[in-house]
């Protein structure tokens, strides 16, 4: 075992700014939903809509920098293992002293069950709320992009079900990532300063 | 140079005080226009630099001070020293024949307008309406009421359904042109004033003094807020009666009143907007542009009518939120900009129900009783009960400016409330807009036999007149009659409403409905169907799987962490 940097500099902000507009986009996406009042509809709306411009520009930078530097093969989906974690945070991790049974590296940081849950974070919900927020903001546009036959009760129910999936998302992340270490934190620093025990 | 250049465009402000001087102003909507010439600027160079050098030109002059428009002052002609024009004038056709002398065509323009005809036949509905057909729900119906209804008809003498359509003399040029505001038409007098003092209404003490009709003459001008309403604010027997957004506080409203009229702004008359050809004038209740989808009007090169907000703003309107242009396609100006109808202190009438008329006191008279604060009329024995509201906020439907009539002798079915008009549209119909409306509800005699609405016979001298002896059959019979129809004896009341789109009194910007006006739960446009609206809308059972499934997870992670807590502390 060592400890090196596992996640780099842009890792991080991408994280952490990424994390700050999803909640954000959540805040203010529910009171346009009209779930409460916060900040009144008008300021909700103008807010949604800036925060996901900005998590837009984010996302071209982040996928640009996973293809140039392969990151994006942590995420390749395997079976190897994946029971055996499962297990672990279902059985295991109850009882004292048994180990994670996942052994990250460098060019592997990240479990089978964390693969299977990010992916379908960036090729399930991510794309499913893009698309439908984008639509959304252009529905205006719709006729003249030979899109007139959508309805936006369509468009309306995607996004909020992709809403949902997100802040589900969100809850099952934070709690795995952020108190299900050893100890309970250590997942939580790694993300902060970037450095990680990992095998040799 | 091109970016900060106003452009000056066709309202100017009349500023009487300042002797017509008049200042430049920028409609909401020029900017954006202005916008995309620059970006064709871009494309087209060489006709960029023409153009350039266009603005360049008209720039002095659009910051300078521009003579106003043509008021009394700016005129070329003195009408006091018109040898015709010197009186004296007996009556108002006098005045008439003298007008004409020299405005040789005037009478025959005006003949040709629903002003004198009260005739209009809507194509797109294939319905004949106009004042002498349709039915209403206030008086009713003009047939067998002549002179009472005629009294704010453009002419003289219309007195029965004999009038002679045709006579020039009996046009009345000036109780639309005069400028004293001592002239008034009397209002049961066929479209005359009154000749000699007379009190009116009976008994109440309110003399009605003759006008010095030479001095009338000699002070025609262009029409003015008080020219217009003296017929449109007191539509339905009274100050603000009928349309709820056109009352006597419009003479001289103030800015919160309409950021348009406002009489030391803007200082708008009705005829900045109506615009006339010929003396036909634009804008018409009738048939309603819904959608004015010649933007910004150009004289000469589209409809020359300035009776939409879209002739002078246009349909992109606003230069600073670009996202509340999303709904100028599907969401009329006025349902945002006129936040409440009825805002100058007048309340307007809302309900008007006939059928408790005729209650006299022991000596005879209509009881008459007041409403709580004083201002109005509860209840009339002459007309029934009223309901008056003030500060009314409108009811929002899809209008795509179709309205049908129920017409006389049209079948109704009387077991809910009867449309006195049917106003089309839907959120399928690309060119319908969500209008804002004062609903007009109204109890009103109908034939019950024959399932038609009836033609009371309410005024007059006469043995029927339900205004003489409170005899419904008896009115009833002699309206319908007057309209070649017969009565079947047996009469009811029936439930009415009626549709009035609305369009004037626009706030100040500041004042306009906030957006969530609509977009919420419970807003304003909670009832107006076929479309999903944000903050207002959502799938019921996806919002509560949703927040199950959350709640669930949200558990399961606290259990699971409490979990590990107790079970370490229990080994360790």
């Amino acid at each position: 075992m060592k400890t090196a940097l596992v996640f780099s500099r842009f890792e991080r902000f991408w994280h952490w700014s990424q994390a700050a507009l999803i909640i954000g986009l959540m805040v203010t996406g529910f009171e346009v939903h009209g779930t409460y009042k916060l900040l009144g509809f008008e300021q909700a709306s103008s807010v949604h809509t800036w925060l996901a411009w900005t998590l837009i520009v984010l996302w071209v930078f982040a996928i640009f920098w996973h293809f140039t530097t392969g990151q994006w093969r942590q995420y390749i989906p395997t079976g190897e293992n994946l029971l055996a974690v499962v297990r672990y945070y279902s059985v295991g991790i109850f009882q004292k002293d048994i180990p994670h049974p996942y052994k990250k590296t460098i060019r592997a940081k990240h479990n089978p069950l964390q693969r299977l849950a990010y992916l379908g974070f960036k090729l399930l919900i991510s794309p499913l709320i893009w698309v439908t927020g984008l639509l959304y903001m252009y529905y205006n546009d719709w006729p003249s992009l030979g899109l007139g036959a959508l309805s936006l009760g369509t468009v309306a129910f995607l996004h909020t079900l992709a809403a949902f999936l997100m802040l589900v998302f969100f809850i099952g992340h934070v709690y795995m990532a952020a108190f299900t270490g050893h100890p309970w934190y250590s997942y939580l620093k790694g993300m902060v300063t970037g450095y990680e025990e990992v095998e040799e | 140079m091109c970016q900060s250049a106003p452009i000056v465009i066709g309202q100017t402000t009349r500023d009487e005080s300042a002797g017509g001087r008049a200042l430049q102003r920028v409609a909401p909507g020029i900017e954006n226009s202005k916008k995309e010439e620059v970006s064709q600027v871009k494309r087209h160079a060489t006709f960029g630099l023409l153009l350039l050098a266009t603005l360049a030109v008209a720039v002095p002059a659009g910051a300078a001070e521009v003579p106003g428009k043509i008021g009394k002052s700016a005129s070329t002609a003195d009408h006091t020293k018109f040898k015709e024009l010197q009186g004296p004038f007996a009556t108002g056709p006098e005045v008439t024949k003298a007008c004409l002398s020299c405005h040789t065509e005037a009478a025959k323009q005006l003949h040709k307008t629903t002003h004198w005809k009260w005739d209009y036949y809507n194509a797109a509905t294939q319905q004949t309406l106009g004042k002498r057909t349709v039915i209403n729900n206030f008086c009713v119906a003009v047939s067998t009421n002549w002179p009472r209804c005629t009294s704010c008809h453009i002419g003289y003498g219309w007195k029965d359904d004999k009038f002679d359509l045709t006579s020039e003399q009996n046009v009345d040029c000036v109780v639309c042109h005069e400028t004293t505001g001592t002239y008034k038409k009397f209002p049961a007098g066929a479209g005359h004033p009154v000749y000699e003092e007379k009190e009116f209404p009976p008994g109440s003490g309110k003399k009605w003094v003759p006008p010095d009709l030479a001095k009338v003459a000699q002070s025609v001008g262009k029409t003015s807020r008080k020219n217009c309403g003296s017929c449109h604010f007191f539509g339905g027997g009274g100050d603000a009666v009928k349309h709820g957004d056109l009352d006597s506080t419009m003479t001289n409203p103030g800015k919160a009143l309409d950021v348009h009229m406002d009489a030391k702004g803007l200082n708008f008359s009705c005829s900045d907007c109506h615009t006339t050809g010929s003396h036909e004038v634009t804008g018409s209740r009738y048939a309603v542009k819904a959608k004015d989808k010649n933007g910004i009007d150009v004289p000469g090169r589209t409809d020359d009518t300035r009776a939409s907000c879209e002739s002078c703003h246009g349909m992109t309107p606003h230069a600073k939120d670009a996202k509340l242009n999303d709904h100028t396609d599907r969401v009329a100006c006025t349902t945002c900009h006129v936040p409440e109808f009825a805002r100058g202190g007048r309340p307007t009438k809302m309900l008007w129900d006939w059928s408790t008329a005729g209650k006299l006191d022991e000596k005879g008279k209509p009881v008459v009783k007041k409403t709580a604060d004083g201002k109005e009329t509860a209840y009339d024995g002459m007309k029934g009960d009223f309901r008056w509201e003030e500060n009314v906020v409108p009811e929002y439907r899809w209008f795509n400016g179709e309205i049908k009539y129920t017409l006389m002798g049209e079948k109704i079915d009387d077991s809910g409330v009867v449309p006195i008009n049917r106003i089309g549209g839907s959120a399928a119909d690309p060119d319908s807009r969500i209008w804002p409306f004062k609903v007009m509800l109204g109890r009103q005699p109908y034939d019950k036999k024959q399932k038609i609405l009836s033609v009371p016979h309410v005024f007059g001298q006469d043995d029927t007149a339900f205004w003489k002896h409170y005899d419904w059959p008896k009115a009833i019979k002699t309206g319908m009659e007057s309209v070649g129809q017969t009565f079947s004896g047996e009469y009811g009341f029936i439930e009415t409403e009626y549709y009035w789109p609305i369009t004037h009194m626009v706030a100040p910007k500041e004042k306009a409905l906030a957006c969530d006006s609509c977009h919420a739960r419970e807003g304003r446009l909670a009832k107006v169907g076929g479309f999903y609206m944000p903050g207002r809308d959502h799938f019921a059972w996806l919002d509560k799987l949703g927040w199950l499934v959350v709640a669930l997870t949200l558990a399961g992670v606290v259990v699971h962490g409490l979990l590990r807590l107790v079970l370490s502390g229990r080994k360790g």
